[in-house]
């Protein structure tokens, strides 16, 4: 146990954990922002990967890695389009729309980067980002140096999160992004656009996807790989309700479940694990599915969430 | 001038209608990766129909394929007719082969190792889907996330097995020791991989057409899930045929996780399905929930799994063309399902 607690107040450990929350958080905060329109998107998983392919290979071929976020958060913020375009402007049911997203995004993920580096054994990479120290703020012992000394997309998740909040409790479009996810019928009377505003959500939570796969094949891993999403968009799902929809605890979601992931690669690296390291990464699933259980009473999920809105149905 | 109508019923030839119009328009709007990567669209369609269906050798292992597919299409079929949103058949799947391959490590007759492997792999199924079933009778559990969640839960505790106590300590893969050669499902044409279960397969669609449509259980599956009002007016125990209807749905589920066991792989490893499960939907959906529907419907993206790999081959055209077509088929059926809602009117301009 002291060499679990040794490891976790390491500089290494704790800049880990943030660096594998952030992809976490943004793809979080995105389906957060879908989830409290009203929209479920299962379409994440795949938007990921197509972002993480389409900013790669922007970054690949231009030498820019801002062009290649860029990309990818367009790539992202089109896909919610399509995703919006089914589930909120067609009405079509959003579990069975999500999982098409998501098989047509990782297939032309893919397809498409089959078709531009061709088969090779040593997969391409580019130069990804670099840290950047904050002055100041990364001489503070311990914390500064993991905190304050990472990705410039770490920081971007580390703004996007009070960003989200704010947006959400303290701005008009926040609050009918949230009357439409609660009660669109009500949302439409006081003359909110319901159709126009989920429309945005799942726009906006699409290029939040996008700037997750962008900092996975970017930043973490600087390729592109067959599984370099590998579950994270389903985590992310798992996060939002475990969260319970709101910006700050899924954040706080997003950091717990990178602290068990980062705890579980050191025992497997240090060959501590006597529990199969399988344990620790179902473990954000098996909490999310009790929690939901346990919560269910106090209904705290957006009460119009998987239903459509048709305005001439009264 | 036209008008959107809302459509109070659907003609019959709708049934095969709209699947045909959402494969076509798949496939036109497909053809155009194809020309992306500098092929003939017409040669690489035809290189995929005629290595997927051209011969019968071909069409044997377009079969091998479709038949995991007809049971988690079969799967999600019954789930989605009472409303069970049943995504969890890839989970479902994968506890069914991680049963049947335990049953089937152990020595014993072959018949009764193939029956006891079906009756695992189907209970452990049942098992997996009755989670999410529960949480949303007991608790108001959203089933769409559960049963999501859970695919990725059987997942891991898979992949723990196959890392851990199952590992091949030989070639140290992470791969599970192979089922005894006895439980073998036996091959039913020389020279080919056709095996038992892929007829069991092609059994079964047309009994769980039958259990639907002329059985109590399949009225009350039905009006459950047309109207959960009505059937409890009715007298129906709603909650207790959802968990029927989980019930039958996971362990279908599970039957293709025993086949694939069974009759192809003999053993179990990470990806032992390649999203069979998820395809599952695509197949249901293409099918408009009918279990008759669901062996084309399966057949076909079997053939478009399999033709792929050749058509890659043949043209360079990448054999991920598979998977797009996949998702744009699912997408483009859902679309032409609105015609099933709606319907347009030419109507007068002074009205």
């Amino acid at each position: 146990m002291s060499v679990v607690l040794e490891q976790i107040f390491q500089v290494g450990f704790l800049a880990a954990i943030i660096r594998i929350a952030t992809p976490l958080a943004f793809a979080t905060l995105g389906e957060m922002f879908s989830e409290r329109a009203g929209v479920l998107n299962l379409g994440i998983e795949g938007i990921m990967l197509l972002s993480a392919m389409t900013g790669f290979t922007a970054t690949s071929l231009s030498g820019s890695l801002w062009l290649g976020v860029l990309v990818a958060v367009l790539t992202g913020a089109l896909m919610g389009a399509l995703h919006a375009l089914f589930t909120v402007a067609l009405g079509l049911s959003q579990h069975v729309c999500g999982i098409g997203v998501t098989l047509f995004c990782s297939g032309l993920a893919y397809f498409l980067y089959r078709l531009i580096f061709g088969q090779q054994s040593v997969p391409p990479n580019i130069k990804g980002f670099e840290t950047l120290p904050i002055p100041i703020l990364s001489d503070i012992p311990v914390l500064g140096p993991a905190v304050f000394n990472q990705f410039s997309l770490v920081y971007m998740a580390m703004l996007a999160i009070p960003l989200a909040a704010f947006v959400l409790y303290r701005t008009p479009w926040g609050l009918s992004v949230r009357m439409v996810g609660e009660n669109p019928r009500a949302a439409d009377s006081a003359g909110v656009g319901v159709i126009a505003t989920r429309f945005q959500a799942v726009v906006l939570g699409g290029a939040l996807m996008g700037l997750a796969g962008a900092f996975l094949s970017m930043a973490q891993f600087n390729a592109f790989t067959f599984g370099v999403v590998s579950g994270r968009g389903w985590v992310a799902i798992a996060l939002v309700v475990f969260g319970r929809w709101d910006p700050w605890r899924s954040a706080g979601a997003a950091l717990l479940f990178a602290f068990v992931d980062a705890l579980q690669l050191r025992m497997q690296a240090s060959g501590l694990g006597h529990i199969p390291y399988e344990a620790f990464l179902m473990l954000p699933f098996v909490f999310t599915i009790v929690a939901m259980a346990v919560m269910s009473r106090s209904a705290v999920a957006p009460s119009a969430l998987l239903k459509p809105f048709r305005r001439e149905e009264r | 001038m036209f008008r959107l109508e809302a459509r109070t019923s659907t003609p019959a030839w709708f049934n095969l209608a709209l699947p045909l119009l959402a494969i076509g328009a798949t496939l036109v709007l497909c053809s155009g990766l194809i020309a992306l990567a500098g092929a003939g669209v017409i040669e690489a369609y035809g290189v995929m129909f005629s290595a997927s269906l051209g011969d019968s050798y071909a069409i044997t292992e377009t079969l091998v394929r479709a038949a995991p597919m007809i049971f988690t299409g079969l799967a999600v079929a019954v789930a989605f007719r009472a409303k069970f949103w049943n995504i969890g058949a890839e989970g479902q799947l994968l506890a069914g082969a991680v049963a049947s391959c335990a049953v089937g490590a152990i020595p014993m007759p072959g018949p009764l190792a193939m029956f006891l492997m079906a009756v695992a792999g189907a209970g452990a199924g049942a098992a997996v889907a009755l989670i999410p079933a529960t949480l949303r009778v007991k608790f108001k559990v959203d089933d769409v996330v559960s049963s999501l969640l859970l695919n990725s839960v059987i997942f891991y505790a898979l992949m723990a097995l196959i890392e851990g106590p199952w590992k091949d300590s030989f070639s140290g893969y992470p791969i599970s020791p192979p089922i005894e050669e006895s439980a073998n499902f036996p091959v039913l044409l020389e020279g080919t991989r056709l095996h038992l279960g892929v007829l069991a397969a092609l059994i079964a669609a047309p009994l769980i057409w039958f259990l639907i449509v002329r059985t109590t259980l399949g009225f009350r599956i039905r009006v459950t899930g047309e109207n959960p009002e009505a059937a409890r007016y009715g007298g129906i125990h709603v909650e207790r045929v959802l968990i029927s209807t989980a019930l039958l749905s996971g362990a279908l589920a599970g039957l293709a996780g025993v086949g694939e066991v069974g009759g192809v792989h003999f053993q179990v490893m990470s990806d032992i399905s390649p999203g069979y499960g998820y395809s599952g939907i695509v197949v249901a959906m293409l099918a408009r929930l009918n279990p008759l529907g669901v062996v084309p419907a399966a057949i076909f993206l079997a053939a478009v799994m399999t033709g792929a790999e050749a058509m890659s081959r043949a043209t360079g055209v990448p054999a991920f063309l598979s998977e797009v077509i996949q998702g744009t088929a699912l997408l483009a059926m859902l679309v032409a399902l609105l015609f099933t809602a709606y319907r347009i009117r030419r109507v007068g301009a002074a009205r």
